[in-house]
């Protein structure tokens, strides 16, 4: 009888433990790619209200390696040391830094807007390297404009989030595309706009910045240009910082500083 | 075991390989078979298409617009004006139109749309939804990045927009599916608009779903 009780609470104690191990490893702040700080906590080296938390989204990833060029170069790998840059940069600045992704692994689109979704005072960057498009240029992009609307009770659709932030990523993608104007020439002056599908589900401030390109010949050229794009990155979102304001009521959109 | 069964065993193995002998070539044949069939129906789409091009040839020619990329560097698009024996029916006036874009320029590099894409079946809901079905070429063989894939769509509605005033918007499906984005980037589960201009009184009567 003992031991069959004995039996029982043990199989139970490790039942507990290896559901408690299964939901830690769902929880996004618990993974490799979040910072031991805890999501919503107000950065200690800010110590103030506002834009603190910057997601990075390296783009594709596990079995979809992005465009590809002859020379062997993947995007998916590109942007994950791209990231690793922007992040240095990002926390030096102090901001919080939480990425989609850390390895070679592909989470959902809707998974990794839920990571900026999940978060208060935080923008979304997506980072992508293209297959076309003069080598040598980096542009921004915003979502293109979408419909704003929202239910009866005043909840926004999930496939609308990105609606209401447009005039802020807008301002924060040119921020973006200034900085790397003046270093990458031939790249646009502006942010441009696109239907992004990354974009459209994230509930924050969001761009996607996209390098020409993997037809590069020679993936050191690539190399070369990724602290200047990290800087660039860096400098706009700091610039574009002040103008970002915390919400005053949940669920809805934060608006620009006048 | 007893030399009856290893016996027995050695015969069943021997029946097995030339069972597979046999087997296995006609099995390789009904595949490349099969793979010769779908082959032939994105042909044949692309056939028809051409076919409507050639049906409407008693049509005077019009000046259309089609948008192809500006440079090589992708970086916008330009009008070209092509003269096109074009129908006054919107939905084989789009057909027509998107066929001559998927042809391609004269020079390749410029192309927004894969050479190996065909429009397997084009339609106009009463709202002016335009729904274009492309075979799956479209997504495995533009080139990826949201530049080029937002160029190709671009392409599409921005001729639409020059040559079938009854669009007011566009639907793209690839292989009759509804998917998530064109190849990694551009979302394709909404509609792109094309026109918000009134639409001119056509003569031509409302397009109707029309099959491969």
């Amino acid at each position: 009888m003992n031991r069959s009780i004995r039996r029982i609470a043990a199989v139970s104690c490790a039942g507990v433990l290896l559901g408690a191990l299964a939901v830690h490893s769902q929880t996004p702040s618990a993974g490799p790619a979040s910072t031991t700080t805890p999501p919503n906590s107000q950065n200690p080296a800010t110590g103030r209200a506002g834009l603190n938390i910057v997601v990075l989204d390296p783009a594709h990833g596990g079995t979809d390696p992005g465009a590809r060029g002859s020379a062997g170069i993947r995007e998916a790998d590109i942007v994950l040391e791209l990231t690793a840059q922007v992040r240095h940069g990002l926390e030096n600045q102090g901001f919080q830094v939480l990425q989609t992704r850390s390895s070679n692994e592909n989470p959902s689109f809707d998974d990794r807007s839920a990571l900026a979704n999940a978060q208060t005072g935080a923008i979304f960057v997506s980072l992508h390297v293209s297959s076309t498009g003069l080598s040598g240029t980096v542009r921004a992009y915003t979502m293109a404009d979408m419909p704003l609307s929202s239910t009866a009770d005043g909840l926004i659709p999930w496939d609308q989030a990105q609606a209401s932030y447009l005039p802020l990523s807008r301002k924060l993608g040119d921020a973006v595309q200034g900085e790397l104007t003046q270093r990458f020439k031939g790249s646009p002056m502006n942010v441009q706009s696109a239907y992004v599908r990354q974009l459209r589900t994230t509930a924050a401030p969001a761009i996607a910045v996209e390098l020409s390109s993997v037809a590069m010949g020679d993936k050191s050229d690539l190399d070369r240009m990724l602290p200047g794009v990290a800087d660039a990155i860096v400098r706009g979102i700091v610039t574009f910082r002040p103008s970002y304001v915390t919400p005053a009521v949940p669920g809805n959109a934060p608006g620009a500083k006048p | 075991m007893t030399p009856k069964w290893r016996l027995g065993i050695a015969i069943g193995l021997v029946v097995a390989v030339l069972a597979a002998a046999i087997y296995f070539p006609i099995l390789k044949r009904r595949v490349k078979k099969q793979a010769q069939v779908q082959q032939k129906s994105e042909e044949q789409a692309r056939l028809e298409l051409v076919q409507s091009l050639n049906a409407a040839s008693n049509e005077p020619k019009v000046k259309a617009q089609l948008f192809w990329a500006a440079d090589a560097g992708y970086s916008d698009l330009v009008a070209n004006t092509v003269e096109l024996p074009l129908s006054k029916d919107p939905v084989l006036r789009s057909k027509q139109v998107l066929n001559t874009l998927l042809a391609g320029p004269v020079d390749s590099e410029l192309r927004t749309l894969p050479p190996e894409a065909a429009l397997l079946a084009f339609y106009i809901l009463p709202d002016g939804t335009a729904v274009a079905d492309f075979s799956e070429a479209m997504a495995n063989s533009i080139p990826s990045g949201v530049q080029s894939e937002q160029l190709a769509v671009d392409s599409i509605a921005r001729t639409l927009e020059a040559n079938v005033p009854q669009v007011r918007r566009l639907r793209i499906l690839i292989h009759g599916q509804a998917v998530e984005t064109l190849a990694g980037h551009l979302d394709l589960t909404g509609t792109f608009p094309v026109s918000t201009k009134p639409v001119p009184p056509a003569p031509a009567p409302a397009g109707v779903p029309t099959t491969k």
